[in-house]
């Protein structure tokens, strides 16, 4: 489903619907969809997990009321306070005791506040969760354990509630790491990360909590991990994103077509185990690609991503990799529109690529 | 000036006779410099864990009651004429603000000097204003101007003030206090019999690394005072909901405690000066200030949904630092009800010209995105999005 289609409030562009190509294998179009926001879309994934597995828990800061973003409204009444239940401010402690949770067999879905919180935890996800299979020889495992945390720019967020650390978790082995684009995207990944039998970091753009809005299938449906989607196709350059950025990255793509160019659009959804055969591919018919995350540009997954293209598709490149990302500075409070990787940062990026 | 001389040295506090003359009269008494001693009980006696309570008898004077009065109407008036601007949303991003809890910002001023140090979460403002710092740097770095107390760049959770040695201005919950216990160490180190005062709430109270933080403290005896100021709710959380010990001033079990009650501006000065001579001689100590907000966390907080509006009234009516000094000021009859009413006018008029010329300041130059990321002079290059037309140095 278009991106164009999910955002019109936060441009206000009337977008022209253009069925892209989807790699997704799940019957997401079968069934019942209503149009429904990020955080419902989550709402719902959440229910769906504590209704069809029992030994299923949802925990953190204030998700007993439904959380200071609604994604946990309404779960607390349904499944009782043994199920659905707060903890006290410490990150740490949450996400160790939610290893330890999966670790005896149940679906400990742990949610931090925001991704800025997320460090104090940053042990016990690097040190303990990654590699419980690994060190013990696969006799113990925490796979059942999710983290959800919002990420990502808000407008007003500033040093603490703005950041998008999704780089430091993919250095990695041993944990997935999940990043939605959309409604629809979110309930059917986010399902997929909790039936997903290895540790998962899923982050949701909480900028697009209330602002994207999309047909949702009401029932359960998961779609894969480590599968890329192409959502738009073209033959010039090839972009790579995920989460919120997309949508900025479209906007490009569709000036960059009134210039005549065609660009090839693909979210990545899952970053670590990242699906390399499919960015490989489209890279193979364009030649030329770009990759945009608000992550500062130095040591952000986009690095990861040009070193593995170069690798795979040097002779085949037209052009250097372009990477239009966030700036190398904490994230600023009233600098954010000079820090971010806006859409004519994106289309300068691609013009120049394509001419280079 | 002659009546004021005879009001003064009257010993039994008792003017009465002069009263009727004096309003009648109602000459303009300028503000009290009286330093003569007036002895107050505290509201409450201290509870004390693992050590000797101070007395609940406090040493004060006319002089210290008025500033302690003009200083909180200061803190008053400039969290809501805060409120207002971010309403007016020139004010941007968050905004935690301190109002009820003034007593414990000018209670510990009152016990300590400029060489101590004091550092605390992002509820700064108030604190930061103790510190000397001054309305218009408060509300330029709200607004994000350059003449705020950070450049502009730090906004309402990131105030600070080097020459008061006010360490800001925290916005990860807890992150401050194994910092204050370093600041701790330093002074120890230098020997210049000075403290530090680490402030957190009883949110923050339930995080592990304050309990390495004090657990550091203790064994190396630093001069580090741990201040949980317990306002009873993290965000939206009850402590009886967080916490299985509320009892904060016990949690530092090894660790001496005493619970003061935050409302009472003399209460919190004993317990600061009780506190600074306890850690300069046998470690850390944590005070619990039992205080209360009376806005919900942040501005995007009602402050409604978790307590009723019953609670925070009755707070208001029954424990309001504002109003208790004020009370004690009338008792003591140290100034009339129309010359704190004057104050108050000073004040808001005060604020108001602050607020003014902050909203003249410019907003820094976007270069100043790229400045004091690093130290200056490391040469460290920034590339724009497109790596050929954005370039700056990293200072």
């Amino acid at each position: 489903m278009a991106l164009r289609n999910i955002l019109g409030k936060r441009f206000g562009v009337g977008l022209a619907g253009r069925r892209p190509l989807s790699t997704a294998t799940c019957d997401v179009e079968s069934g019942n969809a209503k149009a429904i926001n990020l955080y419902s879309a989550i709402n719902q994934a959440l229910l769906i997990a504590l209704e069809t597995d029992p030994r299923a828990f949802v925990f953190g800061e204030d998700v007993s009321f439904g959380g200071v973003f609604r994604c946990t409204t309404g779960l607390a009444d349904r499944f009782g306070k043994a199920r659905v239940f707060n903890t006290p401010l410490c990150e740490q402690g949450i996400v160790g005791f939610g290893i330890g949770l999966a670790a005896m067999g149940n679906r400990a879905i742990a949610e931090i506040q925001f991704a800025d919180y997320i460090y104090p935890a940053f042990d016990q996800i690097v040190n303990e969760a990654s590699k419980f299979r690994y060190r013990s020889g696969n006799q113990f495992n925490c796979g059942g354990l999710t983290i959800r945390a919002p990420y990502g720019a808000v407008g007003h967020g500033g040093h603490y509630h703005s950041q998008s650390p999704e780089a430091f978790f993919c250095h990695v082995p041993g944990i997935k790491v999940v990043i939605p684009r959309s409604p629809r995207q979110a309930k059917g990944l986010l399902l997929s990360c909790i039936r997903d039998p290895n540790p998962v970091v899923f982050f949701e753009p909480k900028w697009l909590y209330r602002l994207a809005v999309e047909e949702v299938p009401e029932h359960d449906y998961m779609l894969p991990l480590s599968e890329a989607e192409v959502i738009r196709q073209g033959s010039d350059i090839t972009l790579v994103g995920w989460g919120a950025q997309l949508s900025i990255m479209e906007q490009a793509c569709i000036e960059a077509e009134r210039d005549g160019i065609f660009c090839e659009l693909i979210d990545l959804k899952t970053l670590i185990p990242w699906d390399k055969e499919t960015v490989e591919a489209s890279v193979r018919k364009t030649g030329r690609v770009l990759i945009s995350h608000e992550a500062p540009v130095t040591g952000g997954f986009g690095a990861e991503i040009s070193a593995s293209i170069v690798e795979r598709c040097f002779l085949r490149l037209e052009a250097p990799v372009a990477r239009v990302c966030g700036l190398d500075t904490p994230f600023p409070l009233v600098f954010e529109p000079f820090y971010m990787p806006t859409k004519n940062k994106i289309l300068d990026a691609i013009k120049a690529t394509v001419n280079y | 000036m002659a009546l004021s001389q005879l009001a003064s040295s009257s010993p039994s506090r008792s003017v009465n006779l002069l009263k009727p003359l004096l309003s009648a009269i109602s000459l303009h008494r300028p503000i009290s410099t009286d330093t003569t001693p007036i002895t107050v009980e505290t509201s409450v006696p201290f509870t004390a864990h693992q050590c000797e309570a101070p007395s609940r008898t406090v040493q004060t004077n006319a002089q210290e009651l008025l500033n302690f009065f003009r200083d909180m109407a200061v803190m008053r008036r400039m969290e809501i004429a805060a409120d207002s601007l971010y309403k007016a949303k020139l004010i941007r991003g968050f905004c935690h603000l301190y109002d009820g809890q003034e007593a414990v910002a000018v209670g510990m001023e009152a016990a300590l000097t400029k060489k101590d140090c004091i550092i605390t979460s992002y509820r700064d403002h108030c604190t930061f204003v103790g510190r000397d710092g001054t309305l218009l740097e408060v509300f330029a770095e709200l607004m994000g101007r350059q003449a705020g107390c950070s450049k502009g760049k730090g906004g309402s959770m990131h105030f600070y003030k080097k020459d008061s040695n006010f360490y800001g201005g925290h916005g990860i919950v807890g992150a401050q206090v194994p910092l204050g216990c370093g600041l701790a160490f330093a002074q120890k180190y230098c020997k210049d019999e000075a403290v530090t005062f680490a402030l957190y709430g009883d949110g923050a109270a339930n995080q592990g690394q304050l309990f390495e933080a004090l657990n550091i403290s203790a064994l190396w005896n630093l001069p580090a005072i741990l201040v949980c100021e317990n306002n009873h709710y993290g965000m939206g959380t009850a402590e009886w909901r967080a916490a299985k010990s509320p009892a904060y001033y016990k949690r530092g079990d090894y660790a001496p405690g005493l619970k003061v009650d935050g409302m009472d501006a003399l209460a919190v000065k004993q317990a600061c000066a009780f506190a600074k001579e306890h850690a300069l001689k046998n470690g850390p100590i944590i005070l619990e200030m039992d205080t209360y907000r009376y806005h919900g966390h942040s501005m995007s907080d009602p402050g409604s949904t978790y307590r009723t509006r019953d609670e925070i009234t009755g707070v208001r009516q029954e424990r309001d630092p504002i109003e208790r000094i004020r009370k004690l000021i009338l008792l003591h009859d140290l100034a009339t009800e129309k010359e704190l009413k004057d104050i108050e006018k000073e004040v808001r008029k005060e604020v108001d010209d602050a607020i003014a010329q902050a909203k003249e300041n410019p907003v820094p130059e976007p270069s100043k995105l790229f400045s004091d990321v690093y130290a200056k002079g490391l040469g460290v290059e920034s590339f724009g999005a497109d790596r050929k037309e954005v370039r700056a140095t990293l200072a």
